[in-house]
């Protein structure tokens, strides 16, 4: 054996550096690991798999009251349902009946007396069949004592319920005497809607009861760690007894951060209960009514600035809609004032958040993670400041931008050090030709009542990091079989974004093999522990640097054999083409492994990463939360009926900064895909709960995420491709799941400018958010006064 | 439900793929995607939404109509099993040859990365698939039309359109495998016809599919409870979310004799069971206005299934084809049994949820009068632009003659319980000149006539003030200022 490896092919001499990035150029071209199984219906999610002979199905009975005491509670018609095996409530949980992701204790698994929103669970049944579990779950019949409902966040500020979270508060200078000295000074407040996720996919779990206390559970998840010790703490065993496995997600977006934890651990106490396999899968309406959503804001600000529109002083306080429990509301709103300076230089500032109760369901993280709601308050006021100046909006933001010298502090005293944002909207600009028409367009404003357009450029700087800094950590493991192929897990989960073939293709290039040399496997908690979610747009970041790390460690052995056993210096041993170089000859990749394990090398090794640098002091409101920021800008161009207030995007051109790029193609797709998510989230997705605080719009057939035909015509997506993390991240890339979102802020903008158009410059469009045709008609009424 | 391989009068017997199915015990209200998913473990059809709105369960139903067999995208989360009777149903599964080959719009699919999540991408694929089969256009606005119904939450849908645009460099439709089979599988198809009425055998879960007209109006006066069922657009719904089980459903989506459509000299009938989809051809070749109108009315699977005597029926305050109707001056033709009457279309709706109709009695079709003379508005105004629910559909239908506004109709939807004139609107208008003073009266004359209500869609307001708007955009569009056409935006 070892005989014939050492029959080697001469072959000729290559640098051997160059080969090496030859096989990551030609990975990072791949394809998605799961396309094909996407397009020909194989990809299996939890719905998908075979289940075992004996399942049984659960369906939750929800709250019909958003706030009230539970006065009686009759269940006895479910029980004598043909096929119903079993009904409980929350005395039935062994365990902690708590849910809550930050241990604030507030978010129970099923309502125990007291039911504070409207879809709360109640009570579980599990059947022999989910139409049966379903249809059963319709009897119960539950009485309330009703107590009055916080609905809205204007009843939340005038009512008594107060925060479900501690507020945040970031200052930077004297903010009052810099408002006093400014030569111009406006005030003023906006609404930014919330959004639903409406992930494809809805929220399933299946659990699966083992020997002793053991219960795998396969969900679908962004936070199989978190899932782990929820079922852990619900059913009180420890967390070696809990395995969570997670293969793919259909979409996720935030809205399985948190809220799958709910039903996993619902269907892990219906299986201890029956001890049997249960899966629990929601109805789309069921689970937009009882899972939370992207937060809904009010802000007021008051802005200083002179007259060339820089702003001297910002005060801006952010109210949020964050429902019934804190669940993630602390740092979303962290991150929604992270993000009111954007790309902008903001001498003096005092931002403070102000996480509100409601008896709504509970808000979570929702891509951009408040981020976007922060930001849109930053370009809002800048359109502002350019509207009472009359002046190009652009030229605003010009002058406000980060300069990475004197005016490069944040309002959470981080130096910004990073920022293109300034040759990104340069570039953009020149591309877009945004001046030209821009003036096109004023002209024909003029020239046409009834059809008004509009054009903004915005830009973008996201922070990359949680501000829960010890979330900033990642594991994987990697195995090499003796025939070569890899084993590859990591602790990020795959929703859709492409992170399983980033990393695959991180770890197949450092042993110069193409991706499908790479086997990628679920996620799994019994494979890296205690993983962080999938979440932040840190996934490849951290999970991508820790596969890296696994991956060395391998092929430091690796190397280290080849040396002694090859008798050849390192510096001429390279990997390339699924070849070994050792000199002027070469070997197979899998011959190299046979004799390695032959020569017991180890051939698995896990690996570790944590984000350095970062650090952040809550109290004080101080630090660098960040490890880097990602930058874009957008130019959109809309036109709106003015009898109807309906709309159209007509074009859209963006510029956008992925540092060097893991896989373009990927990247690209995330860029079109989170703007016309935000773009939805700006425009059509309009929430609605009556004042008893039902949610009425709980389906596709109300709640509108754009269509095919929302997209504009016109969509031009480019790479900044002069853009280099300065950071060292994983081959020089930048985080590109958020970031985008924010990019359709230039989507409303462009609405403002349009209905600005429709009367003389009096008063300012102030339009909020979602700009549903209804929204921008009403903006037209106003103006025109 | 039990697979046997014999037919009974109970039976349901249909193609799925490449095999022959044949049902017994099929409950009235079993749905095609529970069939595939469960039973048949064909799980690359998903579900998205069950109630037709997102497409991740788009599947491929041929049926013969007419004498051709013709594949249509079908929602099959609402699609009911009794309603498949001689149909060949296509699944994601089969596109994939036994060498592997994939088919076209997979391939350029997985090229162009159409895929993200995966999730809504076997109801896409489907959804292409099925325009494909008809049409090599692929044009913006083609593309755009072939998957209203299907939402992608992750892609911003440029790859998708990059894939299907490409789809002619990967292979030709005369290659396909269903176009190969056309004729083999219509005789096939045939051969499962019914010729006579067919009767499920579960008791409280019971269908009937009659097997002509006069057997339907038979049946429906021998079962006044029965709720009858063409393309289950609506009562779909009434089973996968309000959790009803009807008994007994009438199906009728195979009763060719109410689905024809008529042009005689003066008037179109539209039979019953004519589709969204049969429809818009035949109307927007007289009025072609019609086309930025009736190409909005949901997705193209439901637009292959729903019927305007469906729409009719069920009521709605804010079904589109009602306002559109009673602007045309439509007649309904009713049956009990064998009795006949007919009734102008806007006196069938009395209030909310009430209709001129008896248990027994069942819609034959809508007589629509031709008039070339006629000039016609439509206007659909919703949240989102395509397959959405109107807040306002309005539309309006004049005569002028001498310059003068005659037969004036302005119909509503959204504005009231019912699809409603605006009467006090119409006789201010009705014998005066087209002018902007006459509108500014018609304008307030609407809030005689119409108090929206305030719901999800919009405000009682907004509704008002669009309504008036419409007017106005209405005369400003007869006099050449504004045109309706999406092309506005784009000039």
């Amino acid at each position: 054996m070892k005989g014939r490896c050492l029959v080697l092919k001469v072959v000729s001499r290559v640098k051997t550096n160059k080969k090496a990035k030859d096989t990551f150029n030609y990975n990072r071209n791949s394809t998605h690991e799961s396309a094909h199984k996407h397009v020909t219906g194989s990809a299996r999610y939890v719905d998908d798999l075979a289940m075992p002979e004996g399942t049984l199905h659960a369906y939750l009975g929800l709250a019909n009251c958003a706030h009230g005491l539970i006065t009686s509670l009759d269940l006895d018609s479910i029980r004598g349902v043909l096929g119903v095996k079993d009904v409980f409530t929350a005395n039935a949980i062994p365990g902690v009946n708590d849910i809550s992701p930050t241990g604030s204790m507030d978010e129970p698994i099923l309502a125990d007396k007291k039911v504070l929103f409207w879809g709360q669970p109640i009570f579980v049944v599990v059947a022999e069949t989910r139409d049966i579990a379903r249809q059963a779950a319709r009897l119960g019949k539950v009485t309330y004592e009703k107590l009055p409902a916080i609905v809205d966040i204007k009843s939340a500020l005038e009512g008594k319920q107060g925060l479900v979270t501690p507020p945040m508060k970031l200052q930077k200078g004297d903010i009052q005497k810099a408002l006093r000295r400014s030569p111009h000074r406006l005030k003023g407040a906006m609404e930014i809607g919330g959004q639903d996720h409406f992930y494809l996919e809805g929220q399933i779990a299946v659990a699966l009861p083992g020997e002793d206390e053991d219960i795998e559970i396969l969900a679908s998840t962004q936070h199989p760690s978190e899932v782990q010790h929820m079922v852990s703490s619900a059913l009180q065993i420890p967390s070696n007894s809990v395995k969570v496995r997670v293969r793919r997600m259909g979409g996720a977006f935030g809205g399985k951060e948190t809220q799958s934890n709910q039903f996993a651990v619902i269907a892990a106490l219906a299986a201890r209960r029956n001890g049997v396999p249960v899966k629990l899968r929601l109805d789309r309406d069921d689970d937009m009514i009882c899972t939370g959503k992207r937060h809904d804001f009010l802000a007021k600000y008051d802005v200083g600035f002179d007259i060339n529109g820089r702003i001297m002083g910002l005060d801006v306080e952010l109210s949020a809609r964050c429902g019934f429990s804190a669940d993630l509301s602390g740092p979303v709103t962290d991150r929604a004032l992270f993000h009111i300076d954007n790309c902008y230089f903001l001498p003096s500032a005092r931002l403070t958040s102000k996480p509100l109760f409601t008896n709504t369901v509970s808000n979570t993280a929702f891509r951009g993670f408040g981020g976007p709601q922060g930001m849109m308050v930053a370009e809002r006021i800048i359109q502002e400041i350019a509207f009472a100046l009359e002046l190009d909006p652009l030229q605003v933001r010009k002058v406000n931008l980060y300069d990475n010298k004197e005016k490069s502090v944040t309002p959470y005293h981080q130096v910004v050090k990073d920022s293109i944002a300034e040759r990104i909207i340069n570039e953009l600009e020149n591309k877009s030709d945004y001046i030209k028409r821009r003036k096109k367009i004023i002209h024909q404003n003029g020239n046409n009542e009834f059809i008004k357009r509009g054009i903004a450029l915005t830009p973008v700087k996201f922070g990359i990091s949680f501000t829960a800094t010890w979330y900033n950590q990642a594991g994987a493991l990697v195995h090499i079989y003796k025939d070569g192929s890899i084993y590859l897990n990591h602790g990020g989960t795959e929703m859709g974004q492409g992170l399983n073939t980033k990393v695959a293709t991180i770890v197949a290039s450092e042993f110069g093999l193409t991706n499908n040399s790479v086997k990628i496997s679920s996620t799994d908690t019994s494979k890296v522990p205690n993983t962080s979610a999938t979440a932040a747009s840190a996934g490849a970041d951290l999970n991508g640097m820790a596969a890296l790390n696994a991956t060395q460690i391998i092929k430091g052995k690796l190397l280290n054999f080849a040396q002694s056993h090859f008798k050849i210096g390192r510096k001429n041993i390279s990997f390339g083409g699924g070849y070994v170089f050792l000199g002027e000859k070469r070997i197979r990749f899998e011959e190299l492994i046979v004799a390695a394990y032959k020569n017991r090398i180890q051939l698995s090794a896990t690996g570790f990463y944590k984000t350095p640098t970062i650090h952040w002091d809550r109290d004080k409101g101080v630090g660098h939360p960040f490890y880097y920021f990602s930058y874009g800008a957008a130019v959109s161009e809309v036109s709106v009926d003015v009898f109807t207030g309906e709309y159209k995007v007509e074009r859209v051109d963006i510029l956008h900064d992925v540092g060097n790029s893991l896989n373009p193609e990927i990247d690209l797709g995330q860029i079109e895909g989170g703007f016309i998510q935000g773009m939805g989230w700006l425009t059509t997705e309009h929430l609605v709960w009556n004042t008893e605080g039902k949610l009425m719009t709980h389906a596709p057939s109300t709640y509108k995420i754009p269509l095919v035909s929302d997209r504009p015509r016109i969509f031009n997506i480019s790479l900044a491709s002069w853009s280099k993390n300065k950071s060292r991240t994983i081959k020089r890339s930048k985080a590109v799941g958020e970031p985008p979102f924010m990019l359709a802020i230039s989507v409303h903008e462009a609405l403002d400018m349009a209905v600005s158009s429709c009367a003389e410059k009096k008063y300012r469009p102030s339009l909020n958010s979602p700009a549903t045709p209804e929204q921008v008609l009403r903006s037209i009424q106003n103006i025109k006064g | 439900m039990k697979k046997s391989g014999k037919t009974s009068d109970h039976s349901i017997s249909f193609y799925l793929n490449s095999e022959l199915i044949t049902l017994e015990e099929v409950g009235a209200n079993d749905t095609l995607l529970n069939l595939l998913r469960v039973e048949c473990r064909l799980s690359g059809t998903k579900e998205g939404c069950a109630e037709g709105d997102c497409g991740a369960c788009t599947v491929l139903i041929g049926k013969v109509k007419a004498g051709c067999l013709e594949y249509n995208a079908v929602n099959s989360c609402i699609c009911l099993l009794p309603s498949l009777q001689a149909s060949h149903v296509v699944t994601i599964e089969f596109l994939q040859k036994v060498d592997g080959k994939l088919h076209p719009v997979q391939q350029a699919m997985i090229d162009y990365n159409g895929s993200q999540c995966g999730f809504c991408t076997p109801g896409i694929v489907m959804a292409v698939y099925a325009h494909w089969l008809k049409s090599s256009e692929m044009g913006a606005h083609n593309i755009e039309k072939m998957l209203q119904g299907n939402l992608c939450r992750c892609t911003g849908y440029g790859p998708i359109i990059n894939a299907v645009k490409s789809i002619k460099d990967y292979g030709y439709v005369e290659n396909d495998y269903l176009v190969r089979n056309l004729e083999n599988m219509k005789s096939n198809l045939l051969a499962l016809t019914e010729k006579k009425v067919k009767l499920g055998s579960k008791m409280q879960d019971q269908f009937i599919r009659p097997y002509s007209l006069n057997n339907f109006a038979d049946l429906l006066k021998q079962n006044s409870e029965a709720t009858i069922v063409a393309g289950a657009t609506d009562v779909g719904l009434w089973i996968t979310k309000d959790l009803r089980r009807l008994t007994p459903l009438i199906f009728i989506d195979h009763l060719e004799e109410i689905q024809q459509i008529e042009e005689n000299e003066n008037t179109i009938e539209l039979g019953a069971g004519v589709t969204y989809t049969r429809l818009e051809t035949t109307l927007c070749n007289h009025y072609p206005k019609l086309n930025s109108y009736l190409s909005r009315i949901a997705g193209e699977q439901i637009r292959n299934v729903g019927t305007v005597g469906g729409n009719i029926a069920n009521g709605s305050p804010i079904g589109d084809l009602a306002p559109l109707f009673i602007a045309l001056g439509a007649r309904l033709f009713l049956r009990k049994g064998k009795k006949s009457r007919k009734i102008d279309l806007e006196k069938f709706f009395i209030e909310y949820g009430v209709q001129d109709i008896a248990k027994t009695e069942l819609i034959e079709k809508i007589v629509l009068l031709k008039n070339p003379a006629l000039q016609l508005f439509p206007y659909k105004v919703s949240k989102r632009r395509d397959e959405d629910i109107s807040t306002i559909a309005a539309v309006f239908s004049f005569e002028l003659s001498e310059g003068i506004l005659r037969n004036v109709r302005l119909a509503f939807g959204g504005m009231a319980g019912i699809p409603k004139r605006a009467s006090t609107a119409e006789a201010v208008l009705e014998g005066r000149v087209f002018d902007k003073n006459i509108v500014k009266l018609a304008r307030l004359a609407l809030e005689e006539d119409f108090d929206p209500i305030s719901d999800m869609r919009a405000s009682s307001g907004y509704r008002m003030t669009v309504a008036k708007n419409l007017l106005s955009k209405c005369y400003l569009e007869f006099n050449g200022r504004v045109s309706n056409e999406r092309e506005m935006f784009s000039a």
